[in-house]
């Protein structure tokens, strides 16, 4: 920048007659797709706070145990139905750092439930890095380290505790482990059927799509849950939590996948009519080469928004049947199961946060249909 | 007479899916290993009751579960005779419940209304609030009344219904002084029809009608404010608005009509997970349909009552989605798929 001396400022760069004619698009033309999808979806507010909460929820899944300061299914049979407790830091004016005050329960025989009497005496501060139950970090690696953990004396039931005295807290990070996959294994079976039959149906056409539409009606016209409860209630009751996890996400995919195919087949149809699917065709390309090299990169970013879309469904769904006693069952954990002791009148009442897991649920579930409504808006960069 | 047509071809069609349906529902009923009878019989034996066995065996014989699957399934559909002739869900004999020891119709009987007025009470309950929310939202769009009923709207679709409803209950009970559990006083059980039954059913209906709609009030309302904002940018809103129109009348007049057509076709797509919505419900509000009842049979293995449920429950949702196809056609006249020639 130099200054006349009129005082006019003038820009020191040499002088290009065509920059006003391709400035506005060249800074676009040459950015790769992936950067304008960005840009756009930057600007999604909500679908972009969403998208980073689930990188943190989902980033934190391994790490579950050492968050927790107590193991999923240790019991303390002295703290039943503990209220939620407090992390304090300062006692009476004074900073003392994070601690609780010890609580001690006596069962109330004229109303039939616990009654807890808290010592605001004696400030317990939290230990961290501490040792306590033992627990596999990633699956894995056996350690004893939580981040923190109670005191001797006292307990830190942050979101209180159940019926049999385990805490609520660590049993939502822990049950975080599986509810939150189980959309994730579900959506890859879904999306496996979904292109694979959309695709044969669309490209070839003919009976193979007569075929593929009438079971995309059938399935689509009859109501999910009843044919999940159907297909959960066949699996056996002697196999073990984790193969019963498996085959739950994978009975709430069998039942998700026409909406996608529908989508993918209506693609297929008009793209399969495009010159350079011609093209390849004549260049001998194998129909199963031209529908995954040639088709499927057009839309892929468009599939992927709907599966965002679709994950909500089975996270719920999942909720539902072990709410129903028909899903994961324990000793697993999940938020469904967790739900299920919250299932009666009573508890809502007398216990309000045995309840505490459906926040987790309602917020995932509410951040995966913004995120989907983030990239299906913004997977279409040159719009408005 | 176009119409006539096209309305055979749904009718004809709706059956060819329930013949289909019926075949995978039967298949899913038998996947679990074994049936009840031959895990009572099983159970009878190891704990030495001789003379259960006697009867299970008779029952087993009797209803054929010890022919191969596919005749199994003729004989529940009544195209093969069983032990006394043709007897199954063609012949209007709903098959016999093991684990209740009486025949289905009995069981279900009074509840298949039940069921059908739940759920038709939570299709109005949809339109009612759906279309004046929708509406109000496009008309009011990027204002606090559209950015409250968004709100209400996705929060609907993420809270598990059945929660909702128990939170809903509490509530209620708590602050309006509604009914708990049921869809009528104990009073009026077995009573005939009066104006003090049809009232306490009223007001048990209120929370259930409430919870499982939510859900569809959610999605229907987004569908119709999307269709209305398109509407509202065509140059006819403009012309009617500059004419002197008023605003209230527009809206209903022109684009409302526009917007409706794929909102009755919705209905279609709506119905399944209402209908799954309301089982849900049923079994945690204990309302007195099938829900509860296919939840039992299913961890029964009782197969005969199951199957009926999820067959009954299928019919609901194939009837809906026909009538709302054929409503469309009605509505628009542009739609005229399948009967059209030359």
């Amino acid at each position: 920048m130099s200054t006349l001396p009129d005082g006019r400022f003038i820009d020191d760069a040499p002088y290009d007659p065509n920059v006003d004619i391709s400035a506005i698009e060249r800074a676009d033309m040459d950015a790769p797709n992936w950067l304008l999808v960005w840009r756009k979806f930057r600007r999604h507010r909500l679908g972009l706070i969403s998208a980073i909460f689930l990188f943190f929820a989902y980033a934190f899944i391994p790490f579950a145990g050492f968050i927790s300061p107590y193991t999923p299914n240790e019991r303390s049979a002295e703290h039943l139905f503990h209220p939620p407790q407090a992390i304090k830091f300062w006692h009476e004016g004074e900073f003392v750092g994070p601690f609780v005050y010890p609580t001690t329960g006596a069962p109330d025989l004229e109303n039939f439930q616990w009654v807890y009497e808290t010592d605001t005496t004696r400030p317990m501060p939290l230990q961290f890095f501490c040792r306590k139950s033992e627990y596999n970090l990633i699956g894995f690696i056996p350690t004893e380290r939580h981040l923190f953990c109670a005191p001797e004396g006292a307990t830190v039931f942050i979101f209180g505790s159940d019926r049999l005295g385990r805490d609520v807290f660590s049993r939502i990070s822990y049950g975080a482990q599986l509810s939150l996959t189980v959309g994730l294994i579900g959506i890859t079976v879904s999306f496996l059927i979904g292109i694979t039959l959309g695709a044969m149906a669309g490209y070839f056409g003919g009976w193979v799509d007569w075929v593929v539409n009438r079971a995309i009606e059938i399935l689509r016209s009859l109501p999910e849950l009843p044919l999940w409860l159907a297909l959960s209630a066949a699996v056996p009751s002697n196999w073990g939590p984790v193969s019963v996890f498996f085959i739950i996400s994978i009975i709430l995919g069998l039942l998700d996948w026409p909406g996608l195919a529908r989508a993918v087949r209506s693609k297929f149809l008009s793209l399969r009519e495009e010159e350079y699917v011609r093209a390849a065709e004549m260049m001998g390309a194998k129909p199963g080469r031209v529908i995954r090299r040639h088709l499927l990169p057009n839309f892929m970013s468009h599939l992927i928004a709907s599966a965002t879309l679709s994950i909500p469904a089975m996270i719920l769904g999942e909720t539902a049947l072990s709410f129903l006693g028909l899903g994961l069952r324990a000793p697993a954990v999940s938020w469904g199961v967790m739900l299920n002791d919250a299932q009666n009148l009573a508890s809502i009442e007398i216990y309000p946060w045995t309840a505490i897991p459906m926040l987790p649920i309602v917020i995932v579930v509410l951040a995966f249909n913004f995120l989907g409504d983030g990239l299906r808006d913004s997977l279409d960069p040159y719009s408005d | 007479m176009m119409f006539l047509r096209y309305a055979a071809y749904r009718l004809l069609t709706m059956c060819l899916t329930l013949v289909v349906v019926s075949i995978l529902v039967f298949a899913i009923i038998n996947l679990p290993p074994g049936d009840y009878l031959s895990n009572q019989i099983a159970e009878l034996r190891a704990t030495g009751q001789a003379e259960g066995v006697a009867k299970a065996e008779f029952l087993r014989t009797e209803f054929g579960l010890d022919r191969p699957l596919w005749y199994q399934y003729l004989m529940w559909v009544g195209l093969a005779p069983g032990e006394y002739g043709f007897s199954g869900l063609l012949q209007g004999d709903l098959g016999w419940s093991f684990f209740n020891d009486e025949p289905v119709i009995d069981i279900v009987g009074s509840k298949l209304w039940l069921t059908v007025l739940v759920n038709l009470a939570a299709v109005l309950f949809i339109y009612f609030m759906a279309i004046p929310l929708g509406v109000l939202a496009a008309a009011k769009s990027k204002t606090w009344i559209d950015y409250v009923t968004a709100f209400i709207g996705y929060l609907g679709l993420a809270t598990p219904n059945f929660l909702l409803a128990l939170i809903l209950f509490y509530y209620g009970r708590k602050y309006i002084g509604l009914p708990i559990g049921g869809l009528m006083d104990p009073v009026y059980e077995g009573e005939p029809l009066s104006w003090g039954k049809i009232q306490s059913v009223l007001t048990h209906m209120i929370v259930p009608t409430f919870v499982i709609g939510t859900a569809g009030v959610a999605a229907m309302m987004q569908r119709l404010r999307a269709n209305m904002l398109d509407e509202l940018g065509k140059p006819y809103v403009e012309t009617a608005t500059a004419k002197g129109l008023a605003p209230s009348r527009m809206l209903t007049k022109y684009p409302l009509r526009v917007a409706f057509n794929p909102f009755v076709a919705d209905i279609g797509n709506l119905l399944p997970a209402m209908v799954s919505g309301s089982v849900i419900i049923s079994v945690v509000m204990s309302l007195p349909t099938i829900g509860p009842d296919l939840l039992t049979a299913l961890k029964t293995q009782d197969q005969f009552l199951a199957g009926f449920v999820l067959m009954f429950v299928a019919f609901l949702t194939l009837v809906g989605t026909m009538i709302s196809d054929l409503l469309l056609v009605l509505l628009d006249p542009r739609i005229r798929y399948g009967a059209r020639e030359g």
